[in-house]
């Protein structure tokens, strides 16, 4: 297991050095001239030349990738442009508002996603089923923004139920994890339902049905154990789903986190913070992944650990 | 004794997919959408670029049948020309998107071997991307506009594409006509042109259309960040986005473009979910 576990981190490692370069190939692609663009059109000449110095920028790309590296490394990720401040530090003061938010909104996907789903393959094609389906479609097809601002109208504005915006509470935190869940409950449901019904076709299913346990046990026990794979790697991918959506919830919300602070910096020009946040984004979500590949082995002792 | 005929494939699909009331919807929406975005200048019953400031944030009814937006601007008529800039980028994102995915994804089932294992863990990177961040940080650096968006939604969506294709070549490719027309002498390039992409051409289908969908809502994502399609271009992320700042005086300034997006992307997922349905036996209950 060991073994197995240092392996699928060291295979990790050239993804995270590919997703840096990516990143700074991006910014290179700039058109135009990065600095000019964050000092504005009146900067001198010595300006411009000076902050490129201080950035590294007159340096050619590759050398400026490994001395980012090995910087990150140390665990700093060069200063922002406009605040002046350590990337690290701007981070980590949001990002445990989009740790939240995104945290809440999985715990939402999962419960209600799985349950729906539960009742959903129980009862295929029962009003419940085909009422879920078109909510579901319906789920998937909306503009997580644009869901926000009609949940704030009508919970916020019309009943007065939540607050509009900000930070602190859980009355805070319900609307915008609610709206940022949405399409992953759909998305979950769906999952759920259909790998539960191929499930409920096998030949132990019926064992348990027969030998006399109660559905409850027959589903819980023995059927969604077997179908919890799919649906966990599906959880998995939806997380990335979750942190872009982040970007937008947090920006109809006012929710303080890393999607604002991320939308701020590019409209700021500030490309070491960009850089910093979509870099931030990326390693969670391939952490996420590798988490979910490690539960395979605890979910279903049949997938070798070798 | 005479056999009947065997029905031909696309006769059994058009059977399949008629009786698939919800897939019909979706095609009926799709068709629409395409109408209203050709003939755009004729259905719009107002300049969608005009401002008339003593009509800002109108009600709904009478003169303006949705209202009208902070410039006076007819919200029904930008809706309607809005449909070109959601079509346009949708359809030449999901096209690049093909056209790479395509050769990436052949190439790499294909020949396999180290040129797979390249192309792959390069994907790979691309995917490690959490969902939108990819196409945010292109259109940043490429800056904002309509041609940007779209190529910014194609690289986001090249990735998937690439997966899905590569995964049916290497099904096919150990396929009995596959090794019979190489026993025949038929050379790499006449094999993968006339055996196997011929053959994936219904999961491109499939996905293509379920693409669309994610594609548009991407598109308008970016559009609402400011990103994308820039004003005074009708783009409904745009208009939700202008709306936000009066959602307690006119809060149908962004709940019309909102729907419009809803009924778009919601076309496409139930055509899609028809099209896997009758085209992909295998893909049902997914």
């Amino acid at each position: 297991m060991l073994g197995f576990i240092t392996k699928r981190l060291l295979l990790a490692i050239p993804t995270i050095l590919g997703v840096i370069f990516i990143v700074m190939l991006t910014i290179e692609l700039v058109p135009g001239d990065p600095v000019e663009l964050m000092l504005g059109e009146h900067a001198t000449r010595e300006a411009v030349e000076k902050v490129r110095t201080a950035l590294g920028l007159d340096k050619p790309l590759i050398t400026r990738y490994v001395l980012y590296v090995k910087n990150l490394a140390r665990g700093d990720m060069g200063r922002s442009i406009r605040e002046n401040r350590e990337v690290t530090k701007e981070i980590s003061d949001v990002w445990p508002a989009t740790v939240e938010l995104t945290l809440a909104a999985m715990l939402i996907a999962i419960v209600l996603g799985v349950s729906v789903g539960i009742i959903s393959a129980v009862k295929p094609n029962s009003w419940f089923d085909n009422v879920n389906r078109v909510v579901s479609l319906l789920g998937l097809s909306m503009p997580v923004f644009w869901t926000g601002l009609v949940l704030i109208v009508i919970f916020s504005f019309w009943l007065r139920l939540f607050p509009i915006g900000g930070t602190g509470t859980l009355r805070h935190l319900i609307l915008p994890a609610f709206t940022l869940s949405l399409p992953s409950i759909a998305m979950i449901s769906r999952m759920t339902r259909s790998s539960l019904l191929e499930v409920l076709k096998e030949d132990y299913v019926r064992t348990a049905k027969a030998k006399g346990l109660s559905p409850r046990v027959v589903i819980l026990r023995h059927a969604l154990r077997n179908a919890l794979i799919p649906i966990v790697t599906l959880s998995g991918l939806q997380t990335g789903q979750l942190m872009g959506g982040a970007i937008l919830t947090e920006t109809v919300f006012g929710w303080p986190g890393l999607g604002r602070l991320m939308v701020r910096a590019i409209f700021a020009r500030d490309y070491i913070l960009l850089q910093g946040a979509v870099l931030v984004f990326a390693l969670a979500f391939v952490v996420i992944n590798l988490l979910v590949d490690l539960s395979y082995s605890f979910l279903d002792p049949r997938v070798s650990t070798q | 004794m005479k056999h009947p005929s065997p029905p031909s494939p696309l006769r059994e699909f058009w059977e399949q997919f008629t009786e698939n009331r919800l897939a019909l919807v979706g095609l009926a929406i799709v068709v629409a959408l395409v109408l209203v975005a050709i003939f755009a200048p004729f259905l719009a019953p107002h300049d969608p670029t005009h401002q008339s400031l003593p009509d800002k944030r109108a009600k709904p009814g009478g003169k303006f049948i949705l209202g009208a937006d902070e410039f006076g601007r007819d919200i029904l008529s930008r809706i309607i020309y809005g449909t070109r800039a959601a079509l346009l980028v949708g359809v030449l994102s999901v096209a690049i998107a093909l056209f790479f995915g395509m050769l990436l994804g052949t190439i790499s089932g294909f020949f396999g071997g180290l040129c797979d294992n390249l192309i792959m863990r390069a994907l790979d990177i691309l995917l490690a991307f959490p969902y939108l961040l990819l196409a945010i940080a292109v259109v940043s650096a490429i800056g904002p506009g309509i041609l940007n968006t779209t190529i910014a939604v194609g690289i986001w969506a090249t990735p998937g594409f690439a997966r899905i294709i590569r995964a049916s070549v290497l099904t096919i490719k150990k396929a009995d006509y596959v090794q019979a027309a190489r026993a025949l002498g038929a050379s790499n390039g006449r094999i993968m042109l006339s055996h196997v992409i011929p053959n994936f051409i219904s999961p491109i289908i499939v996905y293509s259309t379920l693409y669309m969908a994610n594609a548009i809502l991407v598109e308008a994502a970016l559009s609402f960040l400011g990103l994308g399609v820039q004003p005074p271009t009708p783009s409904w992320g745009l208009m939700v986005s202008s709306g936000r700042d009066f959602l307690l005086s006119a809060p149908h300034v962004a709940t019309f473009p909102g729907i419009a997006i809803m009924i778009t992307v919601l076309g496409f997922n139930l055509l899609g979910d028809g099209l896997r349905d009758s085209l992909d036996p295998r893909l049902r209950n997914l």
